[in-house]
């Protein structure tokens, strides 16, 4: 998209010459080395990976495609993760309903919220959403059905389409590894639809874009709500696989996790997000015995990805061999 | 060719974990118990549990004797950091990697209640000494958890009944805006009015909240003569100091922390605390044994503190758990060793003889403890008295209320 952009800045790692065969070529990679993962982790652990590294690829389609950088992500993730927990333990709802009950109802928060926050530009545009997304938490500290600081727990996995029993963890994984492929590739064609690309164009010129004519408000609330279902699904399939939803999927440091996850894997990547994912939680997981260090040595790993890679893991790699990932 | 080699490279594969399985469960049959801790070692309540809990643990271990019968027994510990997701998926990982068979210390509700659920699913056992909620052997007791220090209900009854039969018969609450705050105040006032008291008012405070002037200058128009503070941690701390500062005591009202620890009095100093009224299942300086503990424990720790209830729990109910393995001989059938533990008397050097009731509550008594003035203080640590000794049936929800479905009525 740069033609109609000569002099934007810092291009993501979209080249010129790259085609969306190569993108392709790396989620096809990437389920197969996520379809053997169980073999060598631990499957549960890998599930609740797939949910966030969704969220952050939801999240990527926003920030990274779109160039609207969201500060209160965590609400359509939170949200749908306590809708899906209370479809499924008090509804009494199947897991399937419940994650789609999820997932409809963090696309109708991102309506809502998109429609108040897309008025504004850049970094007004961020505050709206953190604050909507502080209002959500609230919302979710206060309200009898999320059980405050207790959360939502013990949400019954159930049998997928009255036949799959979840109550296995590879099972399990595999369902949340069929979601997750879904999801990705449902970006993948919004990306390399013709939205995806007027999208592309407004964020590399806005004005030009709407001088071609577009109207550029309703292609980024369209994307604002495409981002949020999404991230839905990821909240929503979370609250089935670890089977609670507490206020830490609402809380404002899981919207900071996810910006970091999809700056460190690489933004406007396709695979990237899933990459940051992986190396936040691992990170998480393995520095735990360190305390509260963990949150010195994120930030730092931050600022030397920032500094040195600016594009990323995946940006960078893609960016050196002039491909697409 | 390459192909039979393959399938054969399978089947050796598949032998050799097979054989491993066999070997795994003949260990299991030999001497070996394996403890986890998993608590808050960074966050607000790190000083409650923490690497102080895993100190406990430790003790606990030496203390039964049981390494010198042969046994094997290992100590892990980890961060949950208070997300009730990281501490369910670290469960669920010393389950299934073999590296747990009991469950200790548990702090904050939210993670008690998911690893509760886990441990019942895998048939382990659950010792929770951290965490507040009564739920945990209300609708959600488990045939695989002891709740083994305090709850909401016990910490409400015991300084509300207390305070209100000494005269404390007026109450103002400041309350934090949330579940537990609300829980605490709500128990708080039928216990008050339960016993003659009246509850004239109370102001809300917003979690984490840094200014309480309103809410304390509220209190002190009221007139009430008891102010609750029915909030925890970084809260209760700032709800004191600047009751301290708006001279609350002074002017004759009693403030009264229906959750605090002997920790955060530390903390705050006794000019701030003093005069402050609070419940605590174990008190360092309570007799010869206790102090024998603590101190014990005080020279293991770095900052040389004393054990507060939570870590206290921890000993206690480890000590119990490894003398019905003991008994019971190398098993790690959870449900088995719990009822086993409920059959059995409680005692130990921390918490005194107690016992464990059907619904999973460990009962003991409860002290209500007033912090001592600066003048009163006379070593270090010399922080609080006893005001009132509460026995445990007093204490705890009665038997007849609970709504857990283990209890036969």
């Amino acid at each position: 998209m740069t033609d109609i952009a000569p002099h934007a800045p810092a291009p993501p790692a979209s080249a010129p010459a790259a085609k969306s065969s190569t993108e392709l070529l790396a989620i096809a990679g990437l389920a197969l080395v996520l379809a053997a993962a169980p073999l060598a982790a631990y499957p549960f652990f890998l599930a609740q990976a797939l949910c966030l590294a969704l969220f952050a690829c939801a999240f990527n389609l926003l920030v990274g495609y779109g160039g609207l950088l969201s500060f209160g992500h965590a609400m359509f993730y939170g949200s749908a993760s306590y809708l899906a927990a209370h479809a499924a333990k008090v509804w009494g709802l199947p897991p399937e309903a419940a994650i789609l009950a999820g997932t409809l109802g963090a696309g109708l928060l991102g309506l809502a919220s998109g429609a108040l926050s897309i008025r504004s530009q850049g970094i007004y545009f961020s505050m709206i959403t953190l604050a909507l997304a502080q209002l959500v938490y609230f919302i979710a500290l206060q309200s009898p059905y999320t059980h405050g600081e207790d959360g939502v727990q013990a949400v019954p996995r159930g049998k997928l389409f009255g036949l799959i029993d979840l109550s296995n963890d590879v099972t399990l994984y595999y369902v949340v590894l069929a979601i997750f492929l879904f999801g990705l590739f449902s970006i993948y064609r919004i990306v390399h639809s013709p939205f995806g690309t007027v999208l592309k164009a407004i964020r590399e010129n806005e004005t030009r874009a709407i001088s071609l004519g577009y109207r550029v408000d309703q292609y980024k609330r369209a994307a604002f709500v495409l981002s949020a279902t999404l991230a839905g699904l990821a909240g929503a399939t979370k609250a089935i696989v670890a089977q609670s939803a507490t206020l830490t999927d609402v809380h404002w440091t899981t919207s900071g996790e996810v910006i970091l996850m999809t700056l460190v894997g690489g933004m406007g990547t396709m695979v990237g997000p899933v990459f940051g994912a992986f190396v936040i939680l691992a990170m998480q997981n393995y520095l735990s015995t360190f305390g509260q260090w963990v949150m010195v040595i994120q930030g730092a790993i931050f600022v030397v990805s920032v500094l040195s890679f600016r594009r990323g893991l995946i940006g960078e790699i893609a960016n050196r061999f002039k491909i697409s990932l | 060719m390459m192909k039979r080699s393959l399938a054969g490279a399978a089947c050796g594969l598949m032998l050799a974990s097979a054989g491993s399985l066999f070997v795994s469960a003949a260990l299991a049959q030999e001497k070996t118990i394996k403890v986890g801790v998993l608590t808050d070692m960074s966050g607000p309540y790190g000083d409650v549990g923490g690497a102080g809990s895993t100190v406990a643990a430790q003790m606990a271990i030496e203390d039964s004797g049981m390494l010198a019968k042969g046994w094997k027994i290992d100590l892990i510990s980890a961060d949950h950091q208070n997300k009730a997701d990281v501490g369910s998926n670290l469960a669920r990982e010393w389950i299934d990697q073999g590296k747990a068979d009991v469950f200790l210390d548990l702090l904050t509700s939210s993670v008690a209640l998911a690893v509760n659920q886990i441990v019942k699913e895998k048939n382990k056992v659950a010792l929770i000494s951290g965490a507040a909620s009564s739920d945990l052997t209300g609708k959600a007791c488990s045939p695989n958890s002891i709740h083994w220090t305090y709850d909401t209900f016990s910490q409400a009854n015991s300084t509300g009944k207390a305070i209100t039969k000494a005269g404390g018969d007026s109450w103002f609450f400041v309350t934090a805006d949330y579940a537990f705050g609300k829980a605490l105040e709500r128990d708080t006032t039928t216990v008050v009015t339960a016993n003659g008291g009246k509850v004239i008012g109370n102001a809300m405070a917003p979690l984490n909240n840094a200014d309480f002037s309103s809410q304390l200058l509220q209190a002190q128009s009221s007139k009430a003569k008891v102010v609750g503070l029915a909030n925890a941690g970084a809260d209760t701390a700032n709800s004191i100091k600047q009751a301290a500062e708006f001279g609350l005591t002074q002017g004759g009202q009693k403030l009264a922390a229906l959750l605090m620890f002997i920790t955060d009095v530390n903390a705050l100093g006794l000019p701030a605390a003093q005069g402050l009224e609070f419940t605590e299942s174990f008190y360092w300086d309570l007799n010869d044994k206790t102090r024998d503990f603590a101190n014990r424990y005080s020279k293991r720790v770095k900052n040389g503190a004393m054990p507060t209830m939570v870590q206290a729990g921890v000993y206690s109910s480890l000590i119990h758990y490894l003398k019905a393995v003991e008994s019971l001989g190398p098993t790690t059938d959870g449900a088995a060793i719990v009822s086993t533990m409920k059959a059995m008397p409680t005692d130990d050097e921390a918490m005194g003889a107690g016992y464990i009731r059907q619904d999973g509550r460990k009962i003991h008594p409860v002290y209500l403890l007033q912090v001592k003035k600066p003048s009163e203080s006379k070593y270090p640590w010399d922080y609080a008295s006893v005001v009132a000794t509460i026995p445990g049936e007093e204490a705890f929800r009665p038997l007849a209320q609970s709504e857990c479905p283990l209890v036969t009525k």
